[in-house]
């Protein structure tokens, strides 16, 4: 078996990436794949947290690559969902601590056993980076409507190119953050508006939740519960990545259609 | 308020200009050519030009410009005493 690894990553800090990679991963393991998350963020790991499987570390990505343990080892099995399991960071290294001809073999020898290595890149587009990205097929750009996240991820479009080998055809973004009300006003770049600046296809749109907040106090990805446009956003770009037609939600609807639509209240 | 402006869409709010903006920094970043490249160039075409044309090196102006999808070198360059004609002719 050959799976695929997908780096996610941004550029700009804090825009989530963290957040993403749990959720997606969790979307897609919930959907019957074998996923490892992969925290590639070396000294400042918070995958473990935001899964809420910080007290099971025994052995990190540093342990494997100087061959203390196996990769098999360090994995970290997520009991809640079934196939999902998490190779955490090294919290009080660098990201000098690995090479990325290490990364690369570590990412090939999972890639061997399960379907799907999501990588959670760290912010910037220095070693750290260019470690995360390099053992990656895919790339998944997180990205919120603001002016210096989308020119962050234009340059980390050219750097995935350049340096990364990952053609345009297999980088994605998902779009985190909007705010639909704004959006509407006109105060805020919408989706159309950052596809045709970056040119990338977009994998999902995420809403600007509080629900985020809670579920990482919580350590429980978002997409198991049900009703939750967030959850939903996930699951939908999980089910894109698996090839599938899924349209995105138009419930949110601009120009005199939606206003007459929210008018009747058949649209927020 | 009922704002019919609103109502159609066509108020202009501040994501135009953060596109407008976006766009012309994005066309600069991904500029495969250095600044000091340009300068460079700059340098030489003011030269090459003044062999023909009196030129004021002054008021000259580079710049990147998007068109059509494509990205132009624009160069505004002003020629000092258009009565002298060209030079050497
Ligand atoms: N859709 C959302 N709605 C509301 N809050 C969000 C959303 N997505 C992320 N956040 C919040 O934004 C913050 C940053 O998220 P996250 O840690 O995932 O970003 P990151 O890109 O991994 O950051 P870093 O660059 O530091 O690694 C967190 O506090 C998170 O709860
Ligand atoms: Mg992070």
């Amino acid at each position: 078996m050959s799976g695929k690894s997908i780096v996610i990553t941004s550029g700009k800090g804090g825009v989530g990436k963290t957040t993403t990679t749990a959720n997606l991963g969790a979307a897609l393991a919930l959907e019957g794949n074998s996923v490892v998350l992969l925290d590639a963020d070396i000294g400042l790991r918070n995958l473990d947290v935001v899964m809420g499987l910080e007290n099971r570390i025994v052995y990190d990505l540093i342990n494997v690559v100087e061959e203390v343990c196996t990769f098999r080892k360090a994995l970290i099995k997520d009991k809640r969902i079934e196939g999902l399991y998490l190779m955490p960071a090294a919290q009080t290294k660098d990201k000098d601590a690995v090479k990325p001809e290490q990364m690369k073999k570590l990412i090939e020898d999972i890639k061997a056993e399960f379907d799907y290595v999501l990588i959670d890149c760290p912010a910037g587009i220095e070693q750290g980076f260019l470690n995360a990205i390099s053992g990656a097929d895919e790339a998944v750009i997180v990205v919120t409507p603001e002016i210096s996240s989308v020119r962050d991820a234009d340059r980390v479009v050219g750097l995935l190119d350049k340096k990364g080998n990952i053609p345009l055809s297999n980088m994605h973004m998902l779009v985190n953050r909007i705010r639909m009300d704004m959006v509407r006003k006109k105060e805020m770049l919408d989706v159309p508006d950052i596809e045709e600046l970056l040119q990338i296809d977009v994998l999902g749109v995420v809403p600007d939740d509080e629900s985020v907040i809670v579920s990482t106090n919580k350590g429980e990805p978002i997409v198991l519960s049900n009703k939750n446009s967030v959850a939903q956003a996930y699951r939908d770009a999980a089910g894109r990545l698996l090839g599938r037609e899924i349209p995105f939600d138009d419930k949110h609807q601009n120009g005199f259609v939606g206003a007459v639509l929210r008018f009747f209240g058949l649209a927020e | 308020m009922f704002d019919l402006r609103k109502l159609f869409g066509l108020d202009i709010g501040s994501k135009n200009t953060a596109k407008e903006r976006l766009r012309l920094v994005l066309i600069h970043d991904r500029a495969t050519v250095s600044q000091q490249t340009i300068e460079a160039m700059k340098r030489d075409l003011i030269e090459v030009i003044s062999h023909y044309l009196e030129i004021d090196t002054d008021e000259l102006e580079f710049k990147m410009e998007s068109q059509d999808e494509k990205v132009a070198l624009v160069a505004n360059i002003p020629i000092i005493d258009g009565k002298k004609g060209i030079k050497g002719a």
